[in-house]
């Protein structure tokens, strides 16, 4: 858990930060989750992806204090994660970290992900890393754990939550994916994820809690599992085999940090 | 082979050749579109007015019956047609999500603009801001709604600024 006063270097990353929710017909959950990180988190934005909702999301967050993108129509979770990448170089954002709209993260891990991306480009908020009580089970198992083997091996670092939708990024991969963040189905995860291998950053999980989602009902079935499953294997596949993107070579992680504790 | 037959073979290839050419000449079809069916039309053409073409062609590359080399052609220009679209249409998504994106930015610029004129809710917003960071927010709020206002970069900055 996070120290309550945070260290200058840490205060001044978390000044630069912006906390990214895509959110689809979220209306019921938004507003305390951005009230929640905007208290949580001193000194960050956060930015809410309204996802052609067609609810009162966008009011919602607004009133709560977030700057809100309304896209025209669903682009889904990659769509709105790159259009919030896009916003952050535009605006001058150094770290990017996703949190759900729902509530299912908490709020109060954010300064230990940005705190990590001190070191390396990419943080992902692992559920099955020692903390939290989350479960889950049959085919949708399996496809996590097969996905974890493989993508852990790639990334030469032990993840054993590759899906998950809490993570951070750093400049260089802030910048990587505002241009190529992949919009297609478990893009925002698998996908995302190994494209920013292949450009050559450096990935850590960090464990943190999963709480019960505010609002919406979890998708849990065999068929589903299953296709999941395979649709996932599919997107590792073609990811691997695809042409990889350069990453800047300015503003690497560990040069900066030796700066600012200089 | 019947007279009938023959002259058929033509009429509807010949039919198939001009409807695609008025498509073109209407501007309906891009150029870069239709060369597959340009070709393909072609191609029937030919073939009807010379069949002994095909049955020559299919002894050259030794397929027993000259119409099986017909059809080889026709499913693969077919197929060609259908992965031209396939990318096109990742094209046109690409440039749909792009200008999703840029409407987004854009309507979140006026809408923040326009509760600066507007005062009060602006100021609601500000103090919002305000109780989570009453440091440095001034200046960051600022540069975030008036990105060209040469305060752009400023948050590039930051963590250096407070480094030193």
């Amino acid at each position: 858990m996070t120290t309550l006063t945070p260290s200058p270097e840490l205060a001044a990353a978390l000044g630069a930060t912006l906390v990214v929710m895509p959110a689809y017909n979220e209306e019921q959950a938004v507003s305390a989750v951005v009230a929640e990180v905007l208290a949580a988190v001193p000194g960050a934005s956060c930015l809410v992806v309204s996802d052609g909702s067609t609810d009162a999301t966008a009011e919602r967050a607004t009133d709560a204090g977030a700057i809100v993108l309304q896209l025209p129509f669903n682009l889904g979770v990659g769509g709105a994660m790159r259009a919030g990448f896009r916003y952050a170089v535009e605006h001058g954002f150094r770290y990017v970290v996703q949190v759900d709209a729902d509530g299912q993260h908490n709020p109060r891990d954010v300064p230990t992900l940005v705190d990590a991306l001190s070191e390396v480009d990419i943080v992902i908020g692992a559920r099955f890393a020692g903390e939290g009580e989350y479960k889950a089970s049959g085919p949708r198992a399996w496809a996590m754990k097969l996905l974890a083997f493989t993508m852990s091996r790639i990334a030469r670092t032990r993840l054993t939550d590759t899906t998950s939708g809490f993570r951070g990024a750093g400049p260089r991969a802030v910048e990587l994916f505002a241009a190529h963040y992949p919009s297609e189905y478990l893009g925002d995860t698998v996908e995302s994820l190994v494209l920013a291998l292949r450009a050559g950053a450096t990935v850590r999980q960090v464990p943190v809690a999963m709480r019960e989602r505010a609002g919406g009902v979890p998708s849990q079935n065999a068929f589903r599992s299953t296709v999941y499953l395979m649709r996932a294997l599919v997107a590792l596949v073609i990811s691997l085999t695809a042409r990889p993107y350069p990453l800047a070579s300015k503003d690497a992680p560990v040069p900066s940090r030796t700066e600012a504790t200089r | 082979m019947t007279t009938t037959a023959y002259v058929f073979g033509i009429v509807s290839s010949g039919l198939v050749v001009v409807a695609v050419f008025e498509l073109l000449r209407r501007r309906q079809v891009r150029e870069r579109h239709a060369v597959w069916w340009v070709i393909a039309s072609l191609f029937a053409l030919v073939i009807s007015i010379f069949p002994s073409l095909l049955e020559w062609l299919a002894k050259v590359v030794g397929v027993a019956a000259p119409i099986n080399l017909g059809f080889f052609v026709t499913i693969v220009i077919l197929f060609l047609l259908s992965v031209q679209h396939g990318a096109e249409f990742t094209t046109l998504e690409d440039k749909t999500r792009a200008l999703a994106e840029q409407t987004a930015f854009l309507r979140q610029r006026v809408e923040s603009l326009e509760r600066r004129l507007d005062g009060g809710s602006a100021q609601a917003e500000n103090q919002q801001r305000d109780q989570a960071d009453p440091g440095t927010d001034g200046e960051a709020h600022d540069a975030r709604v008036h990105p060209y206002a040469g305060t752009e970069y400023q948050d590039h900055d930051k963590p250096h600024h407070e480094a030193h």
